[in-house]
């Protein structure tokens, strides 16, 4: 029983391979800056004439991707719990719609904003309740109630528009520029770098890609994965109904149909922006640079002339693109 | 009387009233390593699981240090400075060295964000004390296996711990590895923790341990002072019966003068192998030995289609043969049981017999249907052939224990009657009976004229069912030895260990 060696206390190295640690650059994660980078080169000596690099236009693409970039911001932590949620859009319809009829009803400005974001944390607790204590799959939950909340949006109006006239509603919530720039753009500004901070620099942000990670290493490990997939279903839930309010302060007016297939361009915006689909990596800046080249792409190909259907198919096989060539950062 | 620092007493546990724990009590001292042995099923995993929060008891007391306390879950656990060491490794492979390893547990800076440098720096120290050479910010996920081993440990003495359970923690270790691991356990002893180790190997139980608590079925069959014991008295604690000399060697009879059955030429993978060579003969029960990373997993995965190979042929009985995928392989008469059965080798969800007859799908068909008396047929046939503890067929494989996992594993791809069969690590976290079981099945195998590649860190087990062994260093074969030549194990240990 006695065999210790005596050199063991001296310098053995593990093995006698070192951990390779050669960092190389691999671009595939970068993939999503390039593309933009690609996309905002090609539409700017292509549409020069047509005004594409014109300040106006290049506000505009922010105004239009606003409500998709912060609904990605939340959709961020979904995807990198390994979990998503598909009742954004419908979030976002319901959401401008019971601001609108608060603020209608005379309950102010605060009064609209509350119910609002009320409206979206609800529907995000609901999601989140049904995943972590049923454990119902979040695909299933939140496709239900996509279409649960987005028929509840059309159905407490009978599908009619509720106008806002609080002016400072609509210019807090969409519609106001200062100086020259749109608060929508101050918004993204607020909310991304927030977003960022939560994910990278606290014990919540950690714990959620933990959660992705491997859920039962971080659950011995001593993360509560339950608490922390409801959270994140809370900020998908409450970002969803901000953007609802955007929408109904942009448009003044609550609406059914605003945030309606929303889901899709903020799922692919997370994922062209680097956040793993099977959870455990994930990257708010990505999400933003995502969103913003979905929306370059849409405004780029209206200005060349083409329509909704040539779109579609032209950003579905961008997605697809983007996707295959960045798949090392999606595959764990 | 030394009193112990932790008892456990009076310990019951069961699931849907099957009794898994009953009435045991176990204690350690302190600056004691334990080991707790039993075989699979003994109920060695769940007593840790109750005393780590895990689990909670149906009924019994834990004390530390005289003090009755509650662990109703982890934190509960960590509260009372209990770590453990799980054999299902819980780290995140997205998240880096030190994010591992103070998860939960982060520095924070004034603002009350999360401090990596300082996480980073003092995994840098830790790592360094403990010898090991890991770059903190690598993401585990990059790392070997031994790595994660020497990564959850470093997150188990990072924390404030007085009793630190080690579930199997040598299972993935090369010898120098495990050196090391013992070397820093007695470090550890002589600062004052308890140790509880769980381990099949009784060599090193031998080596490390002071006490022995042998369960077996639940119930505690025995404690006693390592130095009072040897290994045929656990044997007999464990099975309760005496073992046969299963992992002696016994020279065995093959043809030498035939065609090889699989030729394998100029195998090169990046620089993880290269230039492989070597031929295996019908009947033949060839070793791969070689510390971890010197590239016999990617070698046989090569061969087997599931892993990258940039160069090379492979020959089939005398024929040339594309492998390109698994289907290929299957089709060229290969088999190959991977390394993690849990992943790559089984359905876990799925029953034993829908398991068996996966490979073999097309051969159970009767039109369009699958012909289910068939199938029964052969699954029951390999249960009782390999001796798998199962109530039925029909039984879903994540509630048999390890052994017999393995056992269908084999079962599996014994259906396809396969000429070439390769076995990487074929008893890792399998108990002594049947470990002993599945040398036997391998050796019958070879008996019936099929040719075998064994991959195996456990060197008593390589030297008891090779015929030839290769070695494999730094991505090459270096030394290639008949068995009858080698006499000792250290003699193959200095092969290994190269230069």
């Amino acid at each position: 029983m006695q065999s210790k060696d005596s050199n063991l206390n001296g310098t053995v190295a593990v093995g006698s391979h070192t951990v390779s640690r050669k960092k190389t650059f691999d671009w595939r994660n970068y993939i999503v800056y390039f593309a933009f980078i690609g996309v905002i080169i090609y539409f700017s000596v292509t549409l020069h004439d047509q005004g594409f690099v014109s300040t106006d236009n290049l506000l505009n693409i922010i105004r239009q991707t606003a409500m998709i970039s912060l609904m990605g911001l939340a959709m961020t932590f979904v995807i990198s719990t390994g979990e998503i949620d598909l009742s954004v859009g419908s979030i976002a319809a319901l959401s401008s719609l019971t601001a609108a009829l608060a603020l209608q009803a005379g309950y102010g400005m605060i009064g609209g904003v509350a119910v609002g974001l009320g409206t979206g944390l609800l529907v995000g607790l609901v999601n989140g309740l049904l995943l972590t204590k049923l454990g119902i799959p979040s695909f299933l939950v939140t496709l239900a109630t996509l279409g649960t909340v987005g028929g509840l949006a059309m159905w407490i109006t009978d599908t009619a528009p509720v106008p806002i006239v609080d002016a400072t509603f609509n210019f807090v919530f969409g519609s106001g520029d200062i100086g020259p720039i749109p608060i929508l753009l101050i918004w993204t500004i607020v909310a991304t770098i927030i977003a960022h901070l939560l994910l990278r620099k606290t014990s919540f942000g950690r714990q959620t890609l933990a959660t992705g990670g491997n859920e039962s290493a971080a659950r011995f490990s001593g993360v509560n994965t339950q608490r922390i997939k409801l959270l994140v279903f809370l900020g998908s839930g409450f970002m969803a109904g901000f953007a609802g309010l955007l929408y109904a302060g942009r448009m003044h007016a609550g609406r059914f149909t605003f945030g309606q297939g929303d889901e899709l361009s903020v799922i692919a915006a997370v994922i062209l922006g680097g956040t793993s689909l099977f959870g455990g990596v994930g990257t708010v800046i990505g999400t933003v640079i995502g969103s913003l080249m979905i929306g370059t792409i849409n405004n780029g190909l209206i200005i060349m002339g083409l329509d909704v259907s040539q779109q579609m198919m032209i950003k579905g096989l961008i997605i697809i693109l983007a996707v295959a060539f960045g798949r090392k950062a999606i595959k764990r | 009387m030394e009193k112990p620092m932790l008892s456990m007493k009076n310990i019951s546990k069961a699931f849907n009233g099957i009794t898994v724990l009953d009435s045991v009590d176990f204690s350690v001292k302190k600056g004691e390593v334990h080991a707790l042995m039993g075989g699979n099923g003994a109920g060695k995993s769940t007593l840790m699981k109750i005393l780590t929060g895990v689990y909670s008891a149906d009924q019994g007391e834990i004390y530390i240090d005289d003090q009755l306390v509650e662990i109703k879950n982890t934190d509960d656990a960590r509260k009372n400075y209990i770590s453990m060491i799980f054999q299902e490794f819980s780290l995140i492979p997205t998240l880096t060295v030190a994010q591992n390893i103070f998860l939960t547990r982060e520095d924070k800076t004034s603002f009350g964000l999360l401090n990596d440098k300082e996480c980073v720096e003092k995994t840098r120290k830790l790592l360094q004390e403990l010898e090991v050479d890991i770059d903190p910010n690598e993401l585990v996920g990059n790392l070997g296996v031994g790595y994660w081993q020497m990564t959850e440990i470093a997150k188990a003495l990072s924390q404030e711990t007085k009793i630190l359970v080690m579930d199997e923690p040598t299972a993935s270790l090369t010898k120098k590895e495990t050196k090391i691991l013992f070397s820093f356990i007695n470090q550890l002893k002589s600062k004052g923790y308890a140790i509880i180790y769980i381990s099949h190997r009784m060599d090193e139980i031998l080596e490390i341990c002071d006490r022995i608590t042998i369960l077996r079925d639940g119930k505690h069959v025995a404690t006693e002072d390592c130095k009072q014991i040897d290994l045929d008295m656990v044997i007999q604690y464990i099975v309760g019966s005496s073992m046969d000399k299963a992992f002696e060697w016994k020279e065995r009879e093959y043809a030498t003068d035939v065609a090889p059955v699989l030729e394998v030429k100029n195998l090169s993978i990046g620089s993880k192998v290269q230039d492989v060579n070597f031929n295996l003969y019908p009947g033949e029960i060839v070793g791969i030995a070689g510390l971890m990373g010197s590239g016999r997993t990617e070698t046989v995965s090569a061969i087997f289609g599931t892993g990258p190979k940039d160069s090379g042929d492979i020959n089939v009985n005398g024929q040339p043969v594309t492998i390109k995928t698994a289907t290929d392989a299957i089709k060229a008469g290969l088999a190959l049981i991977p390394e993690d059965r849990r992943v790559q080798g089984l359905v876990l969800e799925h029953s034993v017999k829908d398991n068996v007859i996966l490979p073999i799908l097309s051969k159970m068909q009767k039109g369009l249907f699958i012909d289910n008396k068939k199938a029964d047929k052969v699954a029951n046939d390999f249960v009782k052939k390999l001796n798998i503890k199962t109530d039925d067929i029909y039984k879903t494989t994540n509630l048999l224990s390890g052994g017999n996992q393995q056992k269908i594993v084999l079962a599996k791809w014994l259906a396809n009657d396969p000429s070439v069969l390769m076995l990487d690590e074929p008893t890792i976290g399998v108990d002594i009976g049947a470990k002993t079981e599945i040398v036997d099945v391998v050796r019958e195998l070879a008996d019936s004229g099929k040719a075998i590649l064994v991959i195996s860190s456990e060197l008593p087990e390589l030297l008891a069912l090779s015929d030839r062994i290769l070695v494999m260093h730094e991505g090459r074969i270096i030394r290639e030895m008949q068995r009858r030549e080698i006499h000792t194990e250290e003699e193959l240990q200095h092969a290994i260990q190269g230069f």
